[in-house]
């Protein structure tokens, strides 16, 4: 009987082992600029595919959920901490940026980065007492944060209580708002893909690899644990400052679970450990959650379907899938 | 200078619970000296460098490193002092190649301080500088071994490799906790000229081993461990002529050897 089997032959490894081989030819050198290319220019003419004022609004969703994603993944996936703080740290850029412009008088564009700066500043100091130990620990932590916040928030009235603070400038138009949004997960997205291949990067991954050895080197782990908090704790408050400038108002639905959790789900989907996965997992969760607001209530139990459905057929997440489907010929051959 | 010892340690002590793992354990290392430490399983070898260099807290009991007190200090602060260990089941980065393993040591504010490692900086290469180490400690150069994945290095290297993350530190003495065991006579013979050029290079050493025959080219004093506590210190001809190490070897798989040297 004919036997028939499946064979992978890695393509153009050349270009995907180092440096200077991938200038070699103009082919090698487009293979890997290509899937670059799509990404950029696609999140860059989004904004005009999709014209209405709705769709608009949930591109920079969308943009928003990315930079969390990036962080989670970083944060995750490099540096070996489970964050859950997804929403505190919308929460604390959100506030910060809404205090910076209304109290202040900060424009947008200057109240976001400070916010973003002094966010993450904020947030490290807050999970550093955690930072020394192992396991859990980070992630049952940076849960409980945000519930606290938002307890705090009712029960003192500050920050001005359950209403929230209303009449926060907005961007100076939509087309800025988007594509700050936008160019903002750019940077982030290939920045943390530098970033993890660089010195300081390698010495974050090795912290997630093996702690104790990172100790012998003479490096304390709890630094360097607080230097990646610090970055992807910025990315998180970047988020939540935009937000803010987006809605025009900061509240206590900014320490939302959703913003803690749907990022975890768009890394499963997009791939872990990828870091563009996660930005591509939002791509397809935000706008179908979205679709989905046309079935009530059922939504939930569409969505929870799909998650279950990627969870089982394709747990690598579409990414990794993706990656391998790019770098490999597959053919059938006779045995 | 000359005659104040590198490494002293008082009256270490360290329980567990209940249970005494090292009790008083007091020794010196000197400059540029070898120190072999024996005893059989579970004697308390492994505690005591884990006490030395802070990986674990002693529960009483001081350590001077040049004179200094470092028994207060957590662990990266002694390795940054220049106290180095391995580990004896080795410790490697898996996810990463040999030489970006020696990246991360490079990376440290030692070695940046020390800075005696060529090139370097802005022009990035702490890569080349690792792959330099790496071939002072016997891997080859030209050979695919320093850029393989760490997890597919057999124990040999990864022996090897945490050497040279010591190494990577400028250290001015190294712990090394069993770096022949699990490996091959031939591997060990070309392991034990390694150790005594990093003597030549003034570099003390302490070495736990189970080896004692290779152990005894190196060494010139050996200290004996049992039940956490110190047994004897001395040469080695003078250690296994004691009565209380036979007794204390006594039924190990090491009994005939140590035999053979009474």
């Amino acid at each position: 009987m004919e036997q028939r089997r499946k064979e992978r032959i890695d393509r153009g490894i050349k270009v995907r082992a180092d440096g200077l081989y991938a200038l070699m030819s103009w082919r090698e050198l487009g293979y890997l600029i290509l899937p670059r290319m799509v990404l950029i220019v696609g999140m860059l003419i989004l904004p005009f595919v999709m014209p209405s004022m709705y769709w608009q609004r949930v591109i920079s969703i969308v943009c928003i959920y990315a930079l969390l994603a990036v962080s989670f993944d970083f944060l995750a996936h490099f540096v070996g901490l489970v964050s859950l703080g997804g929403a505190l740290f919308i929460g604390v850029g959100g506030y910060l940026s809404a205090i910076m412009n209304t109290s202040f008088g900060f424009p947008p564009l200057l109240a976001i980065p400070i916010a973003t700066i002094a966010g993450a500043a904020i947030c490290t100091l807050l999970l550093f007492p955690c930072l020394r130990l192992r396991g859990v620990y980070f992630a049952i932590v940076s849960l409980m944060y945000p519930l606290a916040m938002t307890r705090v928030i009712e029960a003192l009235d500050i920050l001005g209580g359950t209403d929230g603070i209303m009449g926060v400038d907005s961007f100076p138009n939509r087309w800025i708002e988007q594509y700050f949004v936008i160019l903002m997960v750019l940077l982030f997205l290939f920045g943390a893909r530098r970033l993890v291949n660089m010195d300081l990067g390698l010495v974050l991954r090795a912290v997630k690899d093996n702690d104790q050895a990172v100790r012998a080197s003479g490096m304390s782990i709890t630094f360097y644990k607080a230097v990646a908090v610090f970055i992807s704790s910025a990315m998180g408050c970047l988020g939540g400052a935009c937000l803010v400038h987006i809605y025009m108002w900061s509240g206590m639905s900014l320490f939302a679970l959703d913003f803690s959790i749907l990022p975890i789900a768009a890394t499963v989907i997009g791939g872990a450990g990828t870091i563009v996965g996660p930005v591509l997992g939002c791509l397809i969760l935000v706008p179908v959650s979205e679709l989905l607001r046309e079935f009530g209530t059922l939504r939930i139990v569409f969505y929870s379907v799909i998650l279950v459905a990627f969870i089982v057929f394709r747990s690598e997440g579409i990414m990794v899938y993706g990656q391998r489907k790019y770098h490999q010929i597959e053919r059938w051959v006779k045995v | 200078m000359s005659d104040q010892p590198i490494l002293e340690a008082k009256d270490v002590t360290k329980t567990f619970g209940g249970i005494l793992a090292l009790n008083r354990v007091s020794f010196h290392v000197n400059e540029g000296e070898i120190l072999g430490i024996i005893g059989p399983n579970g004697s308390g070898k492994t505690t005591l460098i884990n006490c030395i260099t802070a990986f674990i807290k002693m529960t009483s009991g001081k350590v001077f490193f040049r004179g200094k007190d470092i028994s207060r200090k957590p662990a990266h602060k002694i390795a940054d002092m220049g106290l180095t260990r391995t580990f004896q089941i080795m410790r490697p980065y898996y996810s990463l190649p040999a030489y970006k393993n020696l990246v991360i040591p490079l990376f440290s504010p030692r070695a940046k301080r020390t800075g005696g490692w060529r090139g370097g900086g802005k022009l990035g290469d702490r890569n080349t500088v690792g792959i330099d180490i790496l071939e002072e400690i016997g891997f080859e150069r030209d050979s695919f071994v320093p850029y393989k994945m760490a997890s597919t290095l057999p124990t040999g290297y990864l022996k090897r490799l945490e050497l040279a993350r010591c190494l990577a530190l400028k250290p001015e003495i190294i712990l090394c906790d069993e770096v022949f065991s699990g490996l091959s006579m031939s591997e060990i013979a070309s392991m034990v000229p390694l150790i005594e050029r990093l003597q030549m290079d003034g570099i003390a050493l302490v070495m736990i081993e189970h080896r004692l025959r290779e152990l005894f080219r190196v060494a010139r004093r050996i200290m004996v461990l049992n039940f956490g506590e110190k047994l004897i210190e001395g040469t080695p001809e003078e250690v296994m002529a004691d009565e209380k190490v036979k007794e204390a070897y006594f039924g190990s798989e090491e009994v005939e050897e140590v035999m053979t040297y009474a």
